[in-house]
């Protein structure tokens, strides 16, 4: 009997589950899966939840009833990965794992800590993060009695999960001030790292007008060094202050400690993989899905969907001794939430920035590219229900996993 | 005539061949990015990122330079203000690097 191992059992590493679960003949294989927590969280969700738009209900499902009934679930810690003898050592009872492949799917957790008095005085007072169910519910209990202030967005560094969610965030957040009646009290301030709204130049012109155009102030080529809970300020490394009465950050992003203690990743704890067949530079039993990889495009749940048919090809392809294919192309597909039941669409790919244009029909939609529109936010409210009775069970959906040019004004 | 006018640039200004890169443009990109004269300590950074963008085919992220040099991230912000690693991309002719995604 081989084994086929997958560590996390998120996004990621339940839509691996449940299409090798299809693949794999059961007299052969044994496919197992392991995860410390029993919950899984829609985190695309987490966004709306200060706002009172998501309660935590509706963002939290069981892990188990996305793994299927011939995948071995283990709920347990991993200490240690050792891809040399290909084994893996459970925290839980000691347990040792020898596998035949191993799928990493250990995810991107956020780390306030590794930020200088963040994590310290005001945590979860009037400092919040989004990215954790903990951060967005208590973000939301002190937004439910604000009376308005000086609301300061920070992103601490790149790359973070979800690129756009901290835009997101900020029209939310000045859609919920006008729903309030208290917009004119409270000051909008978005200080980030980059030089501009958004990594790429094109959407990054035009999402930079919307920050404009909502009264949001820009402050770029903000690079965090510590925060100064005396001053209530965050302070960048050449020392400019930003004051906050509220603070929201988006901290440090790193993958697993687990990557770390195992020598596997990088100097963020990314495990390297070849960013177009996605399996580990390494060890060549070894793959990644999603941003538990350092592959150079976005850390979010759309693109481990379009990594998903290209791991499991070439993992195929792999156990029957042929060469992986280089078709990942670095496809991302993100719905910004824009506030006002409005939405805008982005689509790209490793080579070719986000677009004008119409999605996924060329010509026709029903969704527009890089422009506001009602269709887009539907998009992204039904996206929730396609995520937990689609996507995570491996479904098809209806477009290809690489990016296409049709539709698209270049 | 600039240095510059000779080399290949991008839409943003980085040099598209590392292999068209000389010292003496390094100063004048230098320059440009309000650093008047590269001292000691910033040329360790530079060649640490030409070494690094050798090997693995792209500019290094702030972390890899700290990590790689012993620099700490304030000293390196003090050397190259703001945007330490792109500044550093740029003046060592190579791409912005990744991690802006």
């Amino acid at each position: 009997m081989k084994t086929f191992l997958i560590l996390g059992a998120g996004t990621g590493g339940t839509m691996v589950a449940n299409k090798m679960a299809h693949e794999l003949d059961p007299q052969e294989w044994r496919i197992v899966i392991v995860d410390k927590f029993e919950t899984h969280y829609y985190q695309p969700g987490f966004l709306f939840i200060p706002f009172g738009i998501y309660t935590p209900s509706d963002v939290t499902k069981p892990k188990r009833d996305f793994i299927p009934h011939n995948v071995e679930y283990i709920l347990s810690d991993i200490e240690l990965i050792e891809p040399d003898k290909n084994r893996v050592l459970l925290t839980k009872e000691d347990k040792v794992i020898n596998y035949d492949y191993l799928v990493v799917a250990t995810g991107t957790q956020i780390h306030p800590e590794e930020t200088e008095g963040m994590a310290e005085d005001g945590w979860y007072e009037n400092k919040f993060d989004f990215y954790t169910i903990e951060g967005a519910t208590a973000l939301s209990r002190f937004l439910k009695f604000w009376k308005g202030g000086r609301m300061v967005v920070n992103v601490t560094e790149m790359p973070i999960k979800c690129p756009v969610a901290p835009l997101e965030f900020l029209f939310l957040a000045d859609w919920f001030f006008h729903e309030r009646g208290i917009r004119d009290n409270v000051e909008i301030i978005f200080a980030t790292p980059l030089d501009g709204a958004f990594t790429k130049p094109r959407a990054s012109a035009i999402l930079g007008d919307m920050l404009d155009q909502k009264g949001i102030h820009l402050v770029p080529e903000f690079n965090i060094g510590w925060a100064d809970n005396d001053k209530q300020a965050i302070v960048s490394w050449d020392e400019q202050d930003v004051e906050y009465d509220l603070l929201v950050t988006i901290p440090t992003n790193m993958g697993a400690e687990v990557i770390d203690r195992s020598g596997m990743g990088d100097e963020l704890n990314y495990v390297p993989i070849d960013k177009h067949t996605l399996q580990s530079n390494k060890w060549e039993n070894v793959w990644v899905i999603g941003d538990a990889g350092n592959a150079p495009t976005s850390k979010a749940g759309s693109v481990a969907h379009f990594m998903l048919d290209v791991l499991i090809e070439n993992v195929l392809r792999h156990m029957e001794g042929l060469e992986p294919l280089p078709k990942f192309d670095g496809h991302a597909n993100c719905y910004i939430e824009s506030g006002f039941e409005k939405g805008i669409l982005i689509d790209f790919n490793y080579d070719v920035e986000p677009l004008p244009g119409k999605f996924p029909l060329p010509g026709f939609g029903p969704f527009s590219l890089l422009k506001e529109s009602a269709a887009n936010h539907w998009g992204k409210m039904a996206f929730r229900w396609i995520y937990w009775n689609i996507l995570l069970k491996g479904g098809e959906m209806p477009f290809e996993s690489q990016m296409t040019m049709a539709g698209k004004w270049a | 005539m600039s240095l510059l006018e000779t080399v290949a640039l991008n839409d943003e200004g980085f040099m598209t061949n590392p292999d068209e890169w000389t010292k003496e443009l390094a100063m004048e990109i230098a320059r440009g990015e309000g650093i008047a004269e590269l001292t000691e300590d910033h040329w360790k950074i530079i060649e640490f990122c030409r070494a690094n963008a050798e090997s693995s085919g792209a500019a290094p992220t702030l972390r890899q330079i700290t990590k790689g040099t012993g620099i700490s991230t304030k000293e390196l912000f003090a050397l190259y203000p703001k945007g330490p690693a792109k500044k550093v991309a740029k003046i060592s002719g190579l791409g912005k690097p990744e991690g802006c995604v």
